[in-house]
């Protein structure tokens, strides 16, 4: 029963992980209507300079912050510079640009910092404050990751900037005629989006460690975890991610065995795909004409 | 002095031109209403205007700004509230998440508020569904909530696409009256597009008749309305 709590636990902090990531999908593919395959190694490279700050000397949380305005500011010139080009271009291509920028990311990461796995830093302490099923940095990761949702929860329910954002991802053309600059929009939400991945990927360097493959298995499990919620849906993206992080653990503990893990999340993917299409929570449009 | 002088207008869609050489103005506080048939150009006409079209040429000139060439964000921002074809409804937001989206651009926060109260003074069933989805509103509801979001940016032009289409007569007839009373209290200048000819043209006090886009006829509503080609084809009697 105790191991069976722990693999629920550390699901549940996993799952925290995918969530965020699954959660920078959503907010992507809501106002372009593509996931950005990108997004995992953005992360990764988000996560080497945060290592690179620490090895420079700075205090871990002075690295963290660091880390998530550049990763904001990456993240928008990403899209000034690229990703605004092929707007209006052929899905294949922005599917093609995507991967590109995956492949580039992680050739460069690699280039830099070279491909020898690194330990990246915890935050939080080595003893396990939380009781015997969690260690503590397994609980800071879910807290991190709450803090996180709820911020970016009242960013968009109640400010002015979040409400022009949810405008511009739903009609592009209805906002420009009630005077939003929309381009700035979605280069905010691009900036938003890799600010949320760098923090995933912080949080998961301490558990994967530190290498440029080091997403490629989380961006998965987020994919899953985005399906399954229903693509367009922020709320469905968390709670598929903490469904897919617990189901994950217990089919490898108890199951699957460790090594097929990862099929978890592809058969997720495949039978959402498959059955229901829109996932738990997508939207099937409450529209009267 | 005009509010909005265009001349020589020559727009489309790809390599062809819907409108040709087209030409109009709308007085300051004045109602223009432009007239046509399906096809004839009118929506085409609005996007031009508001810099939706790449391939707009000719001058367009907002209360001497010329602007061509402006984003369409830009334009709404002097002052032109458009209420486009289709109603252009955030179906996912609320009600007044909708109005709020339509003041985005607006920082004198007193004035918002009471164009709240203004909007909802006319059309009472906003109020009534402020924090419904917009997307549950009927077709007349979605209506007054585009005509609405454009009021909520305090414009001095309000574009409105085909206000009556697809509506009740008697929705019509109360949208029809208010707009009047937008244009005689808030002193809004309006360039109405409609292919309900009777109705625009006891609005408006200037008409122009679009064919094919071309402008085949103008002048002054009541004038309009008497002459036989227009009875004929656009009155039907």
């Amino acid at each position: 029963m105790e191991a069976f709590l722990h693999q629920v636990f550390s699901g549940l902090a996993n799952g925290a992980i995918y969530a965020s990531l699954a959660l920078a999908l959503v907010m992507i593919y809501q106002s372009t209507h593509h996931i950005n395959f990108a997004q995992g190694e953005l992360a990764m490279f988000s996560t080497y300079l945060a290592w690179a700050m620490i090895n420079a000397g700075l205090p871990y949380w002075a690295a963290f912050g660091l880390t998530v305005v550049a990763s904001f500011f990456i993240g928008l010139i990403i899209e000034r510079a690229i990703v605004r080009r092929v707007a209006d271009a052929p899905v294949l291509t922005v599917v093609v640009v995507f991967i590109a920028l995956l492949v580039i990311l992680n050739s460069v990461t690699g280039w830099i910092f070279t491909y020898t796995i690194k330990v990246f830093p915890s935050p939080f302490p080595e003893e396990p404050l939380f009781g015997p099923y969690i260690s503590s940095h397994e609980a800071g990761v879910v807290g991190v990751s709450i803090f996180v949702l709820v911020t970016l929860f009242l960013f968009f329910r109640f400010t002015p900037l979040g409400l022009a954002m949810r405008a511009t991802a739903e009609n592009a053309v209805s906002s420009r005629l009630a005077g939003i600059r929309t381009g700035w929009m979605l280069a905010l939400g691009w900036g938003i989006a890799a600010a949320i991945g760098a923090i995933a990927g912080m949080m998961v360097a301490p558990i994967v460690y530190l290498d440029p493959n080091m997403m490629s298995g989380i961006l998965l499990y987020a994919i899953a975890a985005a399906l399954m919620g229903g693509i367009d849906s922020p709320l469905g993206a968390v709670i598929g991610g903490l469904t897919v992080g617990v189901l994950e653990n217990i089919m490898g503990a108890y199951v699957v065995g460790t090594e097929l893990k990862l099929t978890v999340a592809l058969v997720v993917i495949i039978g959402v795909l498959i059955f229901k299409p829109t996932g738990l929570f997508g939207r099937s449009f409450v529209t009267r004409v | 002095m005009p509010i909005l002088e265009v001349s020589g207008l020559c727009a489309g869609y790809g390599a062809s031109d819907v409108l040709h050489d087209v030409s109009f103005s709308v007085e300051q506080g004045g109602i223009t209403t432009i007239l046509g048939a399906n096809g004839a150009g009118k929506t085409t006409v609005l996007r031009a205007l508001c810099g939706m079209l790449r391939s707009a040429r000719g001058s367009i000139v907002l209360d001497q700004v010329q602007v061509n060439g402006k984003a369409t964000e830009s334009i709404v921002r002097l002052g032109v509230g458009h209420v486009p074809d289709g109603r252009g409804t955030f179906m996912n937001l609320t009600t007044e998440e909708n109005l709020r989206v339509g003041a985005m651009t607006r920082r004198d926060k007193a004035a918002v508020a009471a164009d709240f109260e203004r909007v909802f003074s006319y059309f009472p069933r906003l109020k009534e569904r402020r924090h419904q989805q917009a997307g549950t509103l009927s077709g007349g509801e979605q209506q007054m909530l585009a005509i609405s979001r454009a009021l909520m940016l305090n414009p001095r032009l309000l574009l409105l696409d085909e206000p009556s289409f697809g509506l009740a007569p008697l929705v019509v007839q109360d949208i029809f009256r208010i707009m009047r009373t937008i244009n005689e209290v808030q002193k809004v200048a309006i360039l109405l597009v409609e292919q309900n000819a009777s109705l625009a043209l006891d609005l408006a006090s200037t008409a122009y008749i679009l064919e094919t886009g071309r402008v085949v006829m103008s002048g002054p509503a009541h004038e309009l309305r008497e002459a036989e080609s227009v009875r004929k084809s656009y009155l039907g009697y």
